[in-house]
């Protein structure tokens, strides 16, 4: 669904002295604004960075599926349920498609999952909350996706090419799931009374943990430079959080929803500004302790390890295949 | 306060309707638990895929049979507030996932039936249910191509995916009798020309998995027992829990809109 600033590591110290007319032609093209492509050649902080960030992002896809499935066999009518499956299906091919991004920069996909699954990689720290109504699937399609676009529309951008390739059709998916989350929400706030209670509820629970998935403020970034220099980031932390709040206020007064921030205020240029984020729960989360996270990962464990026999099947099978094959042709 | 179910005056067309809706509708269910637990993510696209071919066959049935029996009925009251006993499914398909292997094979038995019964129906004098038939043909046409791949792989694969795969066939045997069993209402449309006998299918489908089944080095059962019951409510135990999980919302909030 989306990736966080969550990058912590320090790609300054693992640099090693790279060839400095390789690496000045290389930041040459990205200040022209040029692609680059799996076979250039590009700094080893470059392809670490990305392949942490499109991993985590894929990561974030795949882990996203969790919380909305958990809705899939108790949607609450054919209409959503069929929505709802193919949006859930929707994230699952993102994460596919991200996975041979980073594929790109030759990091197989079996070695990134399994990196999540060890709990050493990292995703998004929003799904690590539980849906617990029907109106939580409007909020994440609604906020969740909104949050996620707002990072991901730059990226279409971004200068690596393969990544910037597929958040554009990443993108047109995402915005289709975003409306389809108002839409959720706009039926529940024009329903009866506990459908609108169950909508403001799902508001008040989202919230602030959708106000933390675009990072920690800018003065905490660690990270915001180099990902800035490569053109991979083109905006920080704060100003999208911003813009995103600044489009999500007036979505909520139309939807007649308040938003759970009391200490919020308009400043004179128009701009919605948030009270204090608690990061402290941030950080909890991305310790591991958030509602979700052990669930997060058992449910993704016990999918690799009951499929483990279906994929040796398949492997062996193929082998089979390919040697009966050669032994034909041999004949 | 929770909402009771609806009562439906079951004519053979209805009632005839309703069966095919229900099979997908409960089939589809079933795959779409699969979602995010899939032993690779390019099986939870496909199985999400044939789960929503499954939801779209249902809700065009649901749509068909609510119109057809003109009461104010509709699709979402139809699936969503009839009990067990209404249910009219076959028991193949309310069966629970069991492993990777149960599923495929269920669907492999259901799919082999479904390609040849669509494209059997695609005749009917009824021109709603030709033209449901047309759309179902080609979705069964993959759906069986992929189940039949898996069960050559499961077969053919490891000690292990042969003993799975074996294991499912012989548990699921008995429940593929009911999709070719005919009972006095549908015999009706029958010889109307508005279904298709599915008893005349039979020994196509049993071609296919003949076929199948000896690529992916399976045996299939002597066993001819039958177990029978879906298609007049007298279900397995497990249909009822998935009508509780999937009715759940319907029957909490009555008449909200969604």
């Amino acid at each position: 669904m989306y990736t966080q600033a969550l990058n912590n590591n320090s790609d300054a110290a693992d640099r090693t002295i790279e060839d400095a007319a390789h690496t000045t032609a290389f930041q040459a093209r990205i200040d022209a604004e040029a692609r680059i492509e799996p076979n250039d050649w590009m700094p080893a902080a470059y392809r670490k960075t990305l392949v942490r960030q499109i991993s985590q992002h894929a990561h974030s896809e795949i882990v996203g599926m969790l919380p909305e499935g958990n809705w899939i066999t108790r949607a609450p009518s054919l209409r959503r349920k069929v929505a709802l499956l193919a949006k859930v299906q929707d994230e699952c091919g993102h994460g596919l498609y991200l996975y041979a991004a980073a594929e790109t920069l030759g990091a197989s996909r079996e070695e990134l999952v399994d990196a999540m699954l060890a709990g050493k990689a990292k995703y998004s720290s929003i799904f690590n909350y539980p849906t617990l109504t029907w109106a939580d699937i409007g909020v994440i399609g609604w906020l969740v996706d909104g949050a996620a676009i707002m990072n991901q529309i730059p990226l279409c951008r971004c200068s690596y090419g393969p990544y910037a390739r597929a958040m554009i059709r990443v993108c047109k998916e995402e915005s289709f799931h975003q409306r389809q989350g108002y839409e959720i929400m706009l039926t529940l706030c024009r329903g009866s009374a506990a459908q609108k209670a169950m909508a403001q509820d799902a508001l008040n629970r989202w919230w602030w943990p959708v106000l933390m998935m675009f990072g920690p403020p800018d003065q905490a970034s660690q990270h915001g430079d180099a990902s800035t220099k490569w053109k991979i980031k083109r905006f920080s932390n704060d100003e999208l959080r911003q813009k995103f709040v600044d489009a999500t206020v007036p979505q909520a007064q139309y939807l007649g929803l308040s938003i759970p921030d009391p200490g919020m205020t308009q400043d004179e240029e128009g701009h919605w500004r948030h009270g204090a984020i608690d990061w402290s729960e941030f950080k909890q989360v991305l310790a591991g302790n958030g509602p979700c996270n052990r669930d997060r990962l058992a449910a993704r464990r016990k999918a690799h390890d009951d499929g483990a026999w279906v994929r040796e099947a398949a492997a062996a099978y193929a082998e089979k295949r390919k040697f009966r094959q050669a032994a034909q042709a041999a004949e | 306060m929770t909402a009771p179910s609806i009562s439906v005056s079951e004519t053979p067309l209805v009632l005839y309707t309703l069966r095919r809706a229900d099979d997908a509708l409960i089939l589809g269910h079933r795959l779409s638990e699969w979602c995010g637990h899939a032993p690779m993510l390019e099986e939870d696209m496909a199985l999400s895929n044939m789960a929503l071919d499954l939801l779209g066959q249902a809700r065009t049935f649901y749509t068909y049979a609510a119109a057809v029996e003109g009461n104010g009925n509709d699709e979402d009251k139809l699936a969503y507030l009839r009990d067990v006993r209404q249910y009219r499914n076959l028991l193949l398909a309310e069966l629970p996932n069991g492993d990777f292997a149960h599923t495929m094979v269920r669907q492999f038995f259901y799919s082999a039936f479904a390609d040849l019964y669509w494209r059997a129906m695609m005749t009917s004098s009824d021109a709603t249910l030709a033209a449901i038939a047309a759309k179902s043909e080609k979705e069964s046409a993959y759906h069986l191509r992929h189940s039949s791949e898996w069960i050559v792989r499961l077969g053919d694969g490891t000690e292990e995916s042969h003993v799975r795969a074996q294991r499912a066939i012989d548990d699921l045997w008995a429940f593929t009798g009911e999709m070719f069993a005919v009972d006095d209402s549908e015999r009706g449309l029958i010889e109307a020309g508005i279904a298709a006998d599915p008893a005349a299918l039979r020994p196509a489908w049993l071609g296919t998995i003949t076929a199948v089944a000896s690529e992916a080095t399976l045996v299939l059962p002597g066993n001819d027992w039958m177990q029978q019951g879906g298609r007049s409510g007298r279900h397995s135990e497990h249909l009822g829990h998935l009508l509780s999980e999937l009715q759940s919302m319907q029957r909490t909030f009555p008449g909200a809109t969604w």
